[in-house]
């Protein structure tokens, strides 16, 4: 129709403002988050490292807030990131030789990686607590 | 590119609420996106109640029933009502599924229906779905060959069809393809899951003579390896087809063609 007023634009339909968030697709996003939390992380590692190489007063001050309870947290988050990032990748390393796509599969092998993680980042720390 | 808002035309509106049929025992809300294409607005949502009594079990039924008793201008794409022309796939309480095989009893509270998830809408629940279709076309869906043509058919052996099952029922309704985020985000470069199913069920086809072209076409960073196991696909399909594992095929056969 020659009269119809051009619309140059057609509106783009809701996504994932309306989608249910599946169990394997939010563990997809964490993935990617946690994934950017790694780097966040490893500058932590760096900021110690540039602190026990400026000498003992340097080392003293990293030490002090990687001790205070907000460190102690920020570090507690890095690790169970790493934890979770390790077991997304071993998950990824499964799918790459073609296996743990079926509708259970999937769904129990992103039950374990949340599972997996909190419980080793947890032992992780009990570990470390008592060895300190 | 990722943008997880939509652009401001595109937010839907409180729309019109539609009266309760008289004299029903039995009715269910529906909450249906809405866009006329002929006003400045943008799209809504408005209610429909629909007589339950009056009207099959399915979804499909339901909207027919507004469209002849309400509401004549609600406007969607539907054939064959029974599961195999792919037409009436919309999103559907959260998910993309088709509506002549979801039930309305299954679902709790009032029935929201979008049209497929991140497309342009053309109106009310009917996506342009031309992007879509030129993505199928560019894997080459046919059968090719380099050998002379035997005189009668083509020749398969009973093991090597079995190959083609879970893959051949695509009926290319889209409901995998617009429910993957990494299709919504890069939808331009990256072929989604539908066509990369097909482009599997080509690739593994005994008869086929043009693996090796067929793998190059898709040897790209985004036309298939924007796949990030993400799975909706697989968790959507109406046909219980998995296109994430036909891709992880696919990647696996661009690695062992290397040895």
């Amino acid at each position: 129709m020659a009269d119809s007023p051009v619309r140059t634009q057609r509106p783009l339909s809701p996504h994932l403002q309306i989608f249910t968030p599946y169990l394997t697709m939010v563990m997809s996003i964490l993935h990617r988050i946690t994934g950017g939390a790694l780097y966040v992380g490893t500058l932590l590692l760096v900021v110690w490292l540039i602190g026990a190489a400026s000498g003992p007063a340097g080392y003293a001050r990293v030490q002090w807030f990687m001790g205070s309870i907000i460190g102690q947290l920020i570090l507690f988050g890095y690790t169970w990131a790493l934890i979770h990032h390790l077991i997304g990748g071993v998950r990824h390393l499964v799918w790459d030789v073609g296996l743990g796509f079926g509708p259970e599969a999937r769904e129990n092998m992103a039950r374990l990686n949340i599972i997996g993680s909190i419980v080793l980042t947890i032992l992780i720390w009990v570990v470390a607590l008592i060895v300190r | 590119m990722v943008q997880l808002t939509l652009p401001k035309n595109s937010r839907p509106v409180d729309g019109k609420a539609w009266p309760k049929p008289a004299g029903a025992n039995r009715l269910t809300e529906f909450r249906i996106y809405r866009y006329d294409p002929d006003g400045e607005s943008n799209p809504r949502i408005d209610t429909y109640w629909v007589n339950r009594d009056d009207c099959g079990p399915m979804v499909l039924d339901a909207i027919i029933w507004i469209k002849n008793t309400i509401d004549p201008t609600l406007t969607f794409r539907r054939s064959c009502r029974e599961g195999i022309c792919g037409s009436c796939a919309m999103n559907i309480d959260g998910t993309n599924t088709l509506a002549c095989t979801k039930a309305t009893d299954d679902i709790k509270g009032a029935v929201r229906i979008y049209p497929l998830p991140h497309m342009p809408v053309i109106k009310d629940l009917v996506p342009d779905l031309s992007s879509f279709y030129a993505q199928h076309a560019s894997i080459e869906p046919w059968l090719q060959t380099t050998s002379p043509s035997p005189e009668k058919e083509w020749r398969q052996s009973p093991d090597d069809r079995h190959k083609l099952d879970g893959l051949y029922e695509c009926i290319l309704c889209a409901c995998c393809s617009t429910s993957c985020p990494s299709y919504w985000w890069n939808g331009d470069r990256y072929l989604g899951p539908a066509a990369l199913l097909q482009a599997y069920r080509w690739l593994i086809d005994s008869r086929d003579e043009s693996t090796g072209a067929r793998l190059d076409n898709l040897e790209d960073p985004f036309r298939l390896y924007r796949c990030h196991t993400i799975m909706n696909c697989a968790k959507v399909c109406p046909k219980g087809l998995n296109p994430a594992k036909a891709i992880a095929e696919i990647k696996k056969m661009m690695v062992t063609r290397q040895f």
